[in-house]
């Protein structure tokens, strides 16, 4: 099923004049003061380097060499939206801040420290968030777990210390087990230069009252960033832990192509909360998957705003019988980007249950594609899945399409499709103008309206966060 | 002039190339109500929705001012923050947007300034209690589901809320049950006397009037005012129609 809006849409207005948004509040950068860098292109010397650099185990460093391997041999996918822009010879992979980890806000050095404020990190700590592991570029400068998260015996630690620490074993026994290198190229990539991310741990029964949250941004020109994110929710545990990136701007292009692997053991429950803004020259090639065991649940709510072009489906593999997957996400593409973004589940157990309901919002020609893909296996009787799925058009001039997939091995399930596609109305325009609204505050508005699946699922802060970039990303759209 | 609030002058009024209205004259003053008739197709919608500024109706020729000012050019909102309101006659569903946060929100735009949130629970529960309506609805999208009748008495109750100084109620007693049409005549004249307001209603009920005194009367028939009159012209289209007024 494919749909645009100059097949379906009448020209109505032709008031859509378009201007650049003022991104200055997002795009904040920093004079570079890296001690470190390693020289531009991707070869086993600076893989070797990079593993050296970070004191890998043994295994860690094969790990990489065998996972640059596959990334030589395996090609670029050209099924989605194109990533020409890309030259992989130019990304400088590692970039490190000159700061070792800091467990107190004072020790952050000042320029690092000015960005958060600027990005509201302290604030978001001092709103009792529970612990706040801040990646500034490659590595995590600040990291700080509450107390009482740490007393009920959850692991909140960077990587780097989980590979080393006293859950090294688990790590290894789970890092990308979920997302195989294999995967595709910058899976690949991933294993091979992967540096800094988050690692928790959840112990039985344990249930997180607080939500983790966590900050990823990149600086620096050419840099890519890799982060690892691995999380694993043990039996009856319950934990709610939200991503936040945003990314200055830069010209050079930049490649972010983290990955997260998340666990949800039996009866367990995981939301995973993410706000993207990536900067506009961004090639987001993310990998997230959850694998959620008998009676477990995985939660995702996914906000993806900026990028040139994104590539993003959280994968939930429900393998116990009665796992259930939510996915709800909103992906707004504005002027020059293109957002290809879903999700994938499988069901692979009896009574398994998948509810997928995500927006998509396009302006100023961008192009937001939503891409989805249900296999419900021959094991997987009795499962039901319903996937709803609406575009919004603020302009005549932007693309939206639906590209929903579904494999269907057992008879005995139950799955349903939804998709809607239509442009701002003119009348709800006029309506809330009639109110005393300008234009763009009832566009703004009704945009903000049109995401409340998501904003409603978000913790307050964060979704006043994404209303102010619905602002944003509106204004300028005055006819 | 100075108690004229609002004036029309040779309006014409296009959609789609299509001419509707055909150099409509219509003068309000401060305090008045008038009422406008005409069978079904006249441009009765038309000239409501041309005098608030939808850009969908092109003014081909004329001109509208309120309180001496040319606005013939300006935006809905402009016109909504100069005190014109319109209750449409199909309120519109929003959705994601709360009635409560609309409401505030319009109110915050209109004045300009931060509305104090309990003054404006407190005045929009009292206005919603007089429109028998339950507060429920605050919270609820504006509009989303709401049946026929609770949409119009949203639509009074932003009228009470928003107190501008004219308002043309396209309709506003449609589709409404006897007890609806009393509890919203309540409402306006809440508006009317509460707050000096001028109203423009166009109806094809006299109910909605009873509680009203009707200062003038227009007959509006394929796009032009046939007739001008009293309240008495009211009563007398009732009882004998349109078609005296549709010779030509």
């Amino acid at each position: 099923m494919k749909e645009n809006n100059e097949k379906n849409q009448e020209l109505s207005r032709e008031k859509t004049q378009v201007s650049d948004i003022d991104r200055n509040i997002y795009d904040i950068k920093d004079e570079e003061k890296d001690v470190y860098r390693i020289e531009e292109g991707l070869t086993k010397q600076i893989v070797e380097k990079l593993s050296k650099e970070k004191n890998d185990p043994d295994w860690m460093r094969e790990f990489r060499l065998k996972s640059l391997d596959i990334y030589n041999e395996l090609e670029v996918p050209e099924w989605g939206p194109s990533i020409e822009g890309l030259n992989m010879d130019e990304i400088v992979t590692y970039v490190r801040p000159n700061t070792k980890m800091s467990a107190k806000w004072s020790e952050v050095p000042d320029d690092i420290k000015n960005t958060f404020d600027r990005l509201g990190i302290p604030e978001a700590e001092r709103q009792s968030l529970a612990g706040v592991g801040a990646q500034y570029d490659s590595e995590l400068v600040y990291h700080n777990v509450k107390k009482e998260v740490e007393e009920q015996g959850v692991i909140y630690t960077d990587m780097e210390s989980a590979l080393t620490g006293p859950y090294a074993d688990m790590v290894k026994e789970h890092f990308m087990k979920l997302v195989p290198p294999t995967d595709h190229k910058f899976a690949a990539l991933h294993g091979a230069v992967w540096s800094g991310g988050s690692f928790v741990y959840v112990p039985p029964g344990v249930s997180v009252e607080i939500p983790l949250q966590s900050y990823f941004r990149l600086n620096a020109p050419g840099a890519g960033q890799f982060e690892h994110t691995l999380i694993i929710v043990d039996e009856g545990a319950d934990l709610h832990f939200i991503e936040g990136c945003s990314a200055p701007k830069y010209n050079v292009a930049n490649l972010h192509a983290g990955c997260v692997e998340l666990f949800v053991g039996k009866n367990a429950k995981l939301r995973y909360s993410t706000i993207e803004n990536w900067s506009k020259n961004m090639y987001n090639l993310n990998t997230k998957r959850a694998k959620v065991e008998e009676g477990g649940r995985i939660e995702w709510v996914s906000g993806s705003f900026g990028s040139h072009v994104s590539y993003l489906y959280p994968m939930s593999v429900l393998s116990g019988k009665g796992a259930r997957a939510e996915f709800t996400g909103v992906t707004f593409a504005g002027n020059d980007q293109n957002l290809d973004t879903g999700t994938k589940v499988i069901h692979n157990a009896e009574d398994t249950s998948s509810y997928v309901n995500t927006r998509s919002i396009s302006k100023d020609g961008g192009t937001s594609t939503f891409r989805s893909a249900v296999v419900i296996t021959e094991k997987a009787k009795n499962s039901k899945s319903a996937v709803s799925c609406e575009s919004l058009m603020v302009d005549n001039i932007s693309r939206s399409d639906t590209i929903p997939a579904m494999d269907i091995r057992t008879r005995y399930a139950d799955v349903g499709h939804e998709a809607k596609i239509g442009k701002i109305s003119d009348d709800a325009v006029f309506y809330l103008m009639s109110r005393g609204l300008s234009e763009d505050e009832a566009k703004a508005l009704i945009v903000s309206g049109f995401a409340d699946n998501v904003s409603k699922e978000l913790p307050v802060e964060y979704a006043v966060e994404m209303n102010n970039l619905i602002r944003l990303e509106m204004k300028g759209s005055i006819g | 002039m100075a108690d004229c609030l609002l004036k029309v002058e040779d309006l014409s009024v296009s959609v789609e190339d299509k001419e509707i209205l055909k150099g409509i004259n219509l003068e309000v003053k401060s305090g008045e109500t008038h009422v406008i008739m005409g069978p079904n197709g006249a441009g009765k919608s038309t000239l409501g929705l041309a005098i608030m500024g939808n850009p969908k109706y092109a003014v081909t020729k004329g001109k509208i001012s309120l309180e001496g000012e040319d606005i013939t050019e300006e935006p809905a909102n402009e016109r909504a923050k100069k005190g014109l309101f319109l209750s449409f006659q199909a309120p519109i569903e929003v959705p994601g947007i709360t009635l409560s946060e609309f409401l505030r929100n319009a109110l915050q735009q209109r004045s300009e300034k931060r509305v104090k949130f309990w003054d404006f629970k407190k005045e929009v529960e009292e206005n919603m209690n007089l429109l028998n309506m339950d507060e429920k609805y605050l919270q609820r999208d504006l509009n989303v589901g709401f049946s026929g009748g609770e949409k119009k008495k949203a639509e009074v109750l932003q009228l009470l809320t928003l107190k501008p100084k004219l308002a043309i109620l396209d309709e506003t007693d449609s589709g409404l049950d006897v007890d609806a049409v009393k509890t919203v005549s309540k409402g306006i004249s809440e508006y009317m006397k509460k707050h000096g307001g001028s109203l423009i209603i166009i109806t094809h009920n006299t109910s909605i009037l009873e509680s009203l005194s009707v200062d003038k009367t227009h007959v509006l028939v394929k796009g032009k005012i046939e007739a001008d009159g009293d309240g008495t012209l009211v009563k007398e289209i009732l009882e004998s129609g349109f078609s005296r007024f549709d010779e030509n």
